[in-house]
């Protein structure tokens, strides 16, 4: 990992005076993930370079109990781009290495420290984004001049896309106290993915750095969020093992793909629309046992909890982290006993026939199925309408006609990665008659959020009621 | 006195307190079998006396006594019992659980109670309480048997009490001893002439004398009959003379059907309706002397209405029996076994609609019952029905046991007509009854901690946890069920090589097996793609037939993980069809005796399956580390001018630079697009199963060999494993297949694999492992990162252990044959997969990845 930093203030040696480095010397320091380099490629008097070398140890990161607090032996993979790319490993080493630089204090000549230099930085890899806009992003509002250079992934395979690392430089003239508590701060966030901050002091690292530059920055929340970003792999580790085509089940993918989905939908606000339509339904069953399918982080739930009319609530999904996550939401450890007596979560399965989900007045299916293999539908027909045989059933799905409307959805793409299918509502109303035919039910349509007239509504319910045994 | 009872019996010992039940329950009994309420009490009181804590100690108390009758164990409950209530909810236990109520009652002199109570301290409850009790109990004495107390004994003095032994009797259908072989033959209904042509056909040979029909069965093979013998068919009489007389000389067992039942009780003149056959007995037996009819109701009488043979692991009855029935006697389970369990509905023929217990059954005894005809003896989780309707003109089956095979014989004519048709007609389904009922899985068989019992490894354990995490992969990713018949285990790496510059080397591969006795193995070059499962029918019908599937299709192509292995289901089809014609032009369906196959195999290229690991990991390490290590070896150049102590650091840094170049260039030779079927390349290593066989009890050089003469077939779309068979005491030998490892990881091929030479091998402490890889230097960049050969890491890496690893393979391993081994024995699919579902939870184990 490198990181260079130039200028052509006259002399421009005095950067050495300003960082307390020697520039004849080569001076390593010894951190907890590597050995920190400092030298100077260059040290004349019109141009002066200062280069920071981390040689981050690839076994350590993987097998020692080294690195920054709660870090070691945290890394899955020794084939990994954190001893390369710029990341928060760098943060540590400009503030080991450059401390008092960065304190922007200095006995004898604090008007040099107070001085306007000419600076330009280089970062030879860092992951920048596609198009490296959050690089000026993040950098212009600071007053810099940014150039950036890219290409592709693997230069063999150009089919794989452009590399997410680019060359960056920075370049103004300011203080170099606040160039490199810029580059503190934002390294890591652009470095993002993943950032191995642990401690609790982060927050107040963050606002100490920040001091009068952070407060007015248009993209504060987002560097606020990414910096104070945690780790929280340890629970997946079981199910990442498990899979082999590795990147879907990771969680900040299903974290980024769900912002996909929402940033789609959000404009409509169509997930409450879903929420309230789902509801008034099950109010106007009368159901007083309901089962979500698929309750996921129990949306839907919190819902149906609010609601006294609703005496007991099962949720069910097959993601085991998808219940811990809806377990926090609801403060389910936290609720009055008889509140906690109506709500229950269990992992379970579509594709499995389960006793308990037996003798229940209603099911809701809220964007479900379509997250089910097309080949294994049947599967779940069965689990539910042949087994399980609630009164009602309500079950929404995206209509895909609409997708069409939606201006941050790219043409012949469905609403989220993880969708197997979206269906036409001729589509679904086809597959809903045949069900409701095969087992007893009769179903009619709602459409929920704005109706368009040729393309109807972004989401499909179809309300599923037992023949002759509903209450 | 004697005190016998059936060995399997709810046993209450009736008295007042100080009776002397608690000393002859010690006595007579395991201090197990005996539940008293004082020690009850104790358990949830702490004081065994302490009278406001009775209810919740009878709740301990009904606690135990279920799980013990559950499981099929005598208990004896020591407490008072005199009054009928306290009796009550107990002797409704012991029907529930079908098991008969004992009684044994101490009703000795009362001042006898009262001398051994005032000696024990504990006991001052004062005299009316015993005199209450006594009082009670006479009071009771003589309903016991109305109460539903099937035997009772009573105790009149200490002398008796002193000299009573007891014995315990085995239940009539206790049968557990006999262990066959058995011939069991289907509802007869008078059909003689059919039944001879059977036994006949079953190696027995019979011959009529004047009164009484003399058989000689084939060696050491038993007949057992499943009852209705009777009714409606031409030889009533003489069906029954001949199985009367085989039962008579041991040569053969009957259960009753309900139709046999039935006759006696015409035949006794009790008022039964003359319908569905029973008039066509009647008139056969009216030619018969009285004392014959005397002879074969008696007969039929004494017939037990089921029997468990073979250690429990076959039942049968006439009209099948559940799990919690078998083994046990009451009126509820005769019931069952006669008539079966109605739904209380009746169907269009005006029959009554039957419960389909054996769709819910789950025992490990194989039921064989008759009683509902079916055009084909139909068998559906574990049991078999073998009515074949030889009256209505199906055919006269017999199922031998323990072969499973089934022997027919065509009706000779319809001699009756069923109400409700049963030969389907033409119409027959593509898929059979047990296949329409694994269309679903019950949750119940896969999730939480589980115990798996395989012909390799007895009880692996799966945990929670781990059924935890299969369960979502397993319903968010996998293919439909049916196809998972197998999930391949994880392979071990050999131990880390001695040498210096290396991390695993084929000496150690050599070294494990050598050690464990095993002479000779075979190496076969190990080829980087994705591991693919490909489950191959002869036709698209077989896929419905065999494996039950909804529709009809050639196969299909899975991953490790039970993942599709293809998107683009046109080119699935292209590529299974190629295989398909491939099988066929090397006549491996002939050869083979078979129309599906499954074959393990390696699928290339690498970059199919694992592109977004590609592009999310291993390019961009490649990406940053030449970028950035480009950068710094510039600095540092520019720096060395005026600065020599930078030389080391340049250095490392240029060979840290050359190690990235050279990982870029080992994961980029595996990769190639693959865009068509034309740029895949398959290589097949084990014909894991055929119909009827699991492969695993053939060498490995057969599969290789037959698995060459399948690529030659289409050696564009496949291609053969190059293999050598090394002799592990020979250095030549050994030497040679290093040589070759050698020259392939330099020609930038991952490495090997190392198997014994038998699929399945036992070495020293059990099976060894199913196979050891031995990865080549320049691939392990791809496992151990671009800068892993650099001196200072290699050391670092050497410490790694592959016990823990190699104990899950061996786990996987067996768990994997076990749910082929299942599947070819036509098991339900909950059997099968429950074991592929086991793979899938080990796989989540903490293992490190890297091995």
């Amino acid at each position: 990992m490198l990181l260079t930093i130039s200028t052509t203030h006259v002399p421009a040696t005095d950067l050495g005076y300003l960082l307390h480095k020697n520039p004849a010397r080569l001076q390593t320091e010894e951190l907890s993930f590597g050995k920190a380099h400092v030298f100077y490629p260059e040290a004349e008097d019109d141009r002066c370079t200062v280069a920071v070398l981390l040689e981050v140890d690839p076994i350590g990161l993987v097998r020692g109990r080294r690195g920054p607090a709660g870090e070691g032996g945290q890394l899955q993979q020794y084939v990994n781009d954190r001893p390369y790319a710029a990341n928060s490993f760098m943060s540590v080493a400009l503030g080991r290495l450059f401390g008092t630089a960065l304190s922007g204090r200095s006995k004898e000549r604090q008007e040099l420290v107070d001085t306007f230099l000419p600076l330009s930085v280089k970062l030879p890899a860092i992951a920048a984004g596609a198009g490296s806009e959050l690089v000026r992003r993040l950098f212009e509002p600071l007053g810099y001049r940014v150039s950036t250079e890219s290409g592709l992934l693997d230069a063999n395979f150009p089919e794989w896309g452009e590399s997410r690392y680019a060359s960056v430089e920075i370049s103004a003239t300011t203080r170099l106290r606040d160039l490199l508590t810029h580059l503190y701060v934002l390294i890591p966030v652009l470095d993002n993915e993943k950032h191995y901050w642990v401690g609790d002091d982060e927050v107040e690292k963050l606002l100490k750095r920040g001091e009068g530059w952070l407060a007015t920055h248009p993209e504060k929340d987002l560097i606020v969020s990414r910096y104070l970003k945690r780790q929280h792999g340890l629970t997946r580790e079981a199910l990442d093992r498990l899979a082999e085509e590795a990147a879907d089940t990771k969680e900040d993918e299903e974290e980024v793909r769900n912002e996909e989905e929402q940033k789609v939908e959000r404009p409509l606000g169509l997930h409450e629309q879903r929420m309230g339509t789902v509801l008034s339904v099950l109010r106007s069953f009368g159901a007083r046992r309901v089962v979500d399918l698929g309750c996921g982080e129990g949306k839907l739930l919190r819902y149906l909890l609010a609601d006294p009319q609703f005496e007991f609530i099962l949720g069910m999904d097959v993601s085991w982290k998808s219940l811990e996550v809806a377990k926090e939401r609801l403060h389910l450890d936290r609720l009055p006993e008889r509140q906690k007596a109506r709500i229950q979560l269990v992992q379970g399965s579509l594709m499995y026939r389960d006793q308990r989900l037996s003798g229940f007045d209603a099911a809701t299916v809220v964007e479900v199925i379509e997250h089910l293999d097309a080949p294994r539908l049947e599967a779940f027909e069965r689990v539910l309408f042949a087994f399980a045989r609630p009164s009602y059933v309500v079950l929404t799905t995206p209509n895909v006609e609409y997708n069409s409307v939606f201006e941050a959805l790219p043409a012949g793409q469905l609403r989220h990665r993880d969708h197997r299918f979206e269906w036409s509502r001729a589509e679904f109303e086809t597959w809903s008659r045949r069900i409701a035919d095969q087992y007893g039910y009769e179903v009619r349509f709602q459409a929920v959020g704005p109706q368009d007239q040729m393309l109807g509504a972004p989401t499909q319910m179809g309300i599923f009621s037992r023949a002759g045994g509903a209450a | 006195m004697k005190l016998a009872f059936p060995e399997l019996s709810l046993v209450l010992l009736v008295g007042p307190s100080g009776s002397g039940k608690s000393s002859f329950g010690r006595k007579h009994f395991l201090p197990t079998e005996v539940v008293s309420s004082d020690f009850c009490r104790g358990l949830v009181s702490d004081d065994e006396n302490n009278q406001a804590s009775t209810s919740d100690a009878f709740d301990v108390l009904r606690t135990i006594v279920r799980k013990r009758l559950a499981r099929g164990k005598l208990t004896v409950i020591d407490a008072t019992n005199v009054q009928p209530e306290s009796r009550k909810s107990l002797i409704e236990l012991a029907r529930e659980y079908h098991v008969m109520t004992v009684a044994i009652v101490f009703d000795i002199p009362e001042k006898l109670y009262q001398e051994r109570n005032a000696l024990r301290p504990d006991r001052q409850f004062g005299p009316h309480v015993v005199r209450n009790q006594c009082q009670q109990l006479r009071r009771g004495l003589r309903g016991l048997e109305r109460e539903g107390i099937r035997y009772v004994f009573k105790f009149s003095s200490p002398e008796e009490v002193d000299a009573a032994n007891i014995e315990r009797q085995p239940l009539w259908n206790n049968r557990k001893t006999d262990h066959g072989p058995f011939d069991i033959v289907g509802d007869v209904h008078g059909c003689i002439d059919e039944l001879l042509e059977l036994l006949q056909q079953l190696g027995y040979s019979v011959s009529a004398e004047a009164e009484s029909y003399v058989v000689t069965p084939p060696e050491g093979r038993k007949l057992v009959f499943v009852g209705d013998l009777v009714d409606r068919g031409p030889g009533t009489p003489r069906v029954l003379r001949l199985i009367h007389d085989m039962v008579q000389a041991g040569q053969a067992i009957c259960v009753p059907g309900n139709h046999d039942i039935k006759l006696v009780k015409a035949l006794r003149g009790r008022n039964v309706q003359i319908t569905h056959g029973l008039d066509t007995s009647l008139e056969q037996l009216g030619k018969e002397t009285p004392e014959f009819r005397q002879q074969m109701a008696e007969f039929i009488d004494g017939l037990v209405s089921h029997y468990v043979f073979d250690d429990g692991n076959l039942v049968v009855a006439h009209a099948g029996l559940k799990e919690s029935m078998q083994g046990r006697g009451s009126g509820t389970v005769r019931e069952f076994a006669l008539y079966g369990e109605t739904t209380g509905e009746t169907d269009e023929f005006g029959l009554p609609v039957r419960h389909n217990w054996a769709a819910e059954y789950r025992g490990k005894a194989l039921v064989v019952y008759g009683h509902t005809p079916v055009p084909e003896p139909l068998w559906i989780n574990n049991t078999a029905n073998i009515d074949t309707g030889c009256v209505f003109g199906g055919s006269l089956s017999a199922l031998r046991y323990p072969e499973r095979e089934i022997v027919s014989v065509r009706a000779h004519a319809t001699y009756a007509e069923p109400k409700r048709p049963f030969l389907a007609g033409d119409q027959k389904s593509a898929r059979s009854m047990q296949q329409a009922l694994d269309d679903t899985l019950d949750l119940e068989d896969v999730i939480g901690k589980r115990l798996i019992d395989t012909r390799l490894v007895p009880r692996i354990t799966i945990r929670e946890e781990n059924a935890i995490a299969a369960l979502e992969v397993m319903s968010r990713f996998a293919v439909d069920p049916k196809w998972l018949i197998y999930l391949p285990p994880t392979m071990s790496p050999s131990e880390t090589s001695q040498h210096p510059a290396l991390l695993e080397h084929p000496q150690e591969a050599f070294a494990y097996y050598r050690n464990e006795g095993i002479p000779s193995v075979v190496c076969e070059q190990k080829h980087m793609g994705s591991r693919a499962v490909v489950v191959l029918c002869r036709e698209e019908e077989t896929a419905q037939r065999r494996f039950g599937v909804a529709t009809p299709a050639l196969g299909m192509v899975y991953t490790r993980t039970g993942r599709r292995f293809f998107s683009n289901e046109a080119l699935e089809a292209a590529f299974l069809t190629r295989l398909r014609d491939a099988a066929e032009k090397a006549g491996l369906w002939v050869e083979l005796g078979t129309d599906w196959i499954c074959l393990d195999c390696e699928l290339m290229p690498w970059s199919a399956k694992a592109q977004e690991l590609l592009r999310q990991q291993y390019a961009p390490v490649g990406n940053a580390g030449i970028r950035t290590l480009t950068a710094e070896q510039y600095a540092l150049a520019q720096a060395r001018a005026h600065l020599p102590e930078i030389e080391e650091l340049a250095t490392r840094t240029s060979q840290r630079l050359n190690a990235l170049q050279q990982y870029v260039r080992e994961y980029r030779q595996y990769c190639w697009p693959a865009t068509s079927l034309d740029d895949y390349r398959l290589a097949p290593f084990h014909i894991l199963a055929s119909e009827g066989n699991v492969h695993t009890n053939k060498r490995h050089t057969w599969h290789m060999e037959l698995i060459a003469r399948l690529c030659e077939a289409d050696n564009h779309l496949l291609l053969a494993t190059p293999f050598e068979v090394v002799d592990l005491n020979d250095s030549t030998s050994c030497d040679a297949a290093i040589a070759w490892w050698t020259d392939l990881t330099n020609t930038g091929r991952e490495g090997m694999v190392v198997k014994p030479l038998d699929f399945i091998s036992k070495g020293r402490r059990g099976t060894v492992q199913p196979a050891i890889k031995c990865r080549g230097p320049e691939y392990l960049r791809i496992i151990y990162g671009p800068e892993y050969l650099l001196p200072d890491n290699l050391e670092r890496l050497r410490s790694r252990a592959v016990g823990a690893k190699r104990s899950l393979a061996n786990r996987e391993f067996a768990l994997g044959i076990e749910a082929l081994d299942r599947f070819v024995r036509y098991e339900p699919l909950r059997r099968t997969h429950e074991c592929v579902f086991g793979v899938l939870a080990l796989e989540s184990e903490p293992i490190d990845p890297r091995l």
